[in-house]
């Protein structure tokens, strides 16, 4: 077995992603099946070879820095669930 | 006279330019057709009749005052529902997305509509570009034109069935581990993927940021290549697009074939795939030489473990990009959360379908502490591997040859294992591991009559030999010129 249950449930924290108990249980089976597949890739001898991020080098991408008029305030707080104003109001963050 | 949604973009261009034809009467007749064929097909999220019928308007203006702005000027088209459209809902496939109205257009989108070119509506997809036969789109499953009881391929699938329909003239997909080449394969049309940085990705909604493509479908190479002279080159706005001249694609593909090179893999000749796909390939493979090319064998011996790298390093990058969807700025909020942590744990759970939650899940997996060097750090490593293996073959050949998919257009609901599903894509994912261009054509049909994919693979940039292969193809063969029964009226 390559991840076990409280893997699944670590793994779900971080993701910021709640799960149901069933699933747990299919995401811990079918995360199996498909890490058992990509554990092929041990046997690949890659020493002495560097990773690829990107297939075309592209780097430091340099511009001017001049002013550009952006997006009006309305339109980005368009689609907001939940907005006081001109900021997004989110649920409680800090104790009282 | 045939009917205006039969005929190619640039047949009907020419009838525009002749004035035998408005672009009102063929936006018209493609909403009727949208109308009539589409509660069967199932390819649009969303029909802009409104917005079409203004542009179209617009289109017969300018050409009567006889100033087009081009070939697609007055075209009808049709956008996978990933890329952002002004004022008109994006959803990505996603409920999480079902009510999300961009605020503004992506730079693909902006600049077919400075070509004129007439949107007919957003079309669908699998749930953020995560499938192989949009039966992951959070709201329907696209049917395939050629048999309504198979998926039409993915996640570009609306894409696919649409230009095959006639249902759009062009449409535009996004091609990320074989997204575009593989429904094209599985619906009969022609889909290319772009170099990596040919095409930009401003506004379009991120999957996996170092594979994601933007490209076309359409009914032949020459489409093809009107749509890519738009599309295409840097974009200020995109700083992965690459600086690099934009050939006249519809001046090469006059040029032919003689003398190409053509280079066979072995590796993409496998136990286990569908023998009249095989045959069909080496059918094509014979024909392109009697056009003047020269096959010979290559060998990428890494090809086995390009689709083992892939489901590391793409949802690796997705589960980074999805933590944009978080309930805040944009949206669904789920209700009734106790804190800020419980609403985006709650919001994502509701908002998220099985396959992208387990990508989520992988994704954060391999990049989790402890896992890092020993699954993403190797997949990139091995991604170097099978990009080298491409540039040495590409010392010899000018052109790979290969199937596009080891199979046809399956059944809906028959690939229920997510490892199975995963399966199709073991031709098309390398090419987007190398970041090279790839284009799949008809090249052939199973004695059922289903689509087979011809898959050509270029040097990077090199779009303009793959628009070449493809036309001189189709001008020896007549396989894009099938129609799918699904209007009842073969013609």
């Amino acid at each position: 077995m390559k991840i076990s249950l409280a893997d699944v449930e670590h793994v779900a924290r971080l993701a910021r992603l709640e799960l149901s108990a069933a699933e747990k249980e299919r995401m811990r089976r079918e995360l199996d099946g498909i890490l058992s597949y990509i554990d092929k890739l041990r046997a690949v001898d890659t020493s002495g070879v560097e990773p690829t991020s990107h297939a075309v080098p592209v780097t430091n991408v340099m511009r001017d820095d001049t002013e550009r008029p952006s997006l009006p305030p309305e339109d980005m707080l368009a689609n907001a669930p939940d907005r006081h104003g001109e900021l997004f109001r989110v649920p409680r963050i800090i104790e009282e | 006279m045939a009917a205006l949604a039969a005929l190619t973009v640039h047949e009907l261009s020419a009838r525009y330019r002749s004035g035998q034809a408005t672009p009102t009467q063929a936006v018209t007749e493609y909403l009727a057709r949208i109308d009539a064929l589409d509660p069967q097909v199932r390819a649009f999220l969303t029909v802009t009749r409104e917005e079409a019928l203004r542009r179209a308007a617009l289109a017969d203006a300018r050409f009567k005052a006889g100033t087009p702005r081009g070939p697609l000027d007055g075209v009808p088209i049709a956008l996978k529902d990933v890329l952002c459209t002004r004022g008109i809902r994006s959803t990505c496939g996603s409920k999480i997305l079902e009510r999300f109205v961009p605020p503004y257009d992506a730079t693909v989108v902006a600049r077919l509509f400075e070509a004129g070119a007439v949107l007919l509506g957003k079309l669908n997809m699998d749930e953020f570009a995560m499938g192989s036969s949009t039966e992951h789109s959070a709201f329907f499953t696209t049917r395939n034109p050629w048999d309504l009881a198979r998926v039409p391929g993915g996640s570009s699938g609306g894409a696919a069935a649409a230009v095959a329909a006639d249902l759009a003239a062009l449409s535009l997909g996004t091609d990320t581990g074989g997204s575009i080449r593989q429904p094209a394969a599985f619906s009969g049309v022609l889909g290319m993927k772009p170099t990596y940085g040919r095409v930009s990705r401003y506004g379009v909604i991120a999957f996996a940021s170092s594979l994601d493509q933007v490209g076309p479908f359409a009914k032949d190479a020459e489409d093809a290549a009107l749509m890519l002279q738009t599309i295409a080159g840097a974009d200020p706005m995109d700083s992965t697009s690459v600086d690099v001249p934009v050939p006249d694609y519809r001046a090469a593909l006059a040029r032919g074939i003689e003398g190409l090179r053509l280079g066979v893999p072995a590796e993409y000749f496998i136990d286990g795939m569908d023998p009249e796909v095989e045959q069909a390939v080496r059918a094509a493979i014979a024909t392109l030489e009697r056009l003047g090319a020269r096959a010979e064998p290559v060998s990428l011996p890494h090809t086995e473990y390009g689709l083992a790298a892939y489901y590391v390093i793409a949802p690796a990058e997705a589960s980074s990009n999805l933590a944009r969807y978080d309930g805040v700025k944009y949206g669904l909020r789920a209700a009734g959360a106790r804190d800020l942590i419980d609403m985006y744990s709650k919001t994502r759970a509701a908002g998220f379908g099985a396959e992208v939650k387990r990508r989520v899940m992988l994704g954060t997996y391999v990049l989790s502490a402890g896992y890092y060097d020993a699954y993403y750090g190797q997949a990139q490593k091995v991604r170097t591997l099978v990009r080298r293996d491409f540039e040495r073959a590409f010392e010899r050949v000018d052109l790979i040859v290969a199937p596009t998919t080891p199979g046809v257009a399956f059944k809906m609901g028959e690939k229920e294992d997510p490892l199975q599903m995963y399966l199709n894509d073991i031709f098309t994912i390398p090419v987007n591991l190398a970041g090279l261009p790839g284009v799949s054509i008809p090249g052939g049909f199973t004695h059922t009559g289903l689509p087979i994919g011809l898959q050509l693979i270029g040097r990077a940039f090199d779009e303009a030999m793959l628009l070449r292969a493809a036309h001189a193809y189709q001008q020896a063969t007549t396989w894009h010129t099938r129609k799918p029964p699904v209007d009842g009226t073969p013609r």
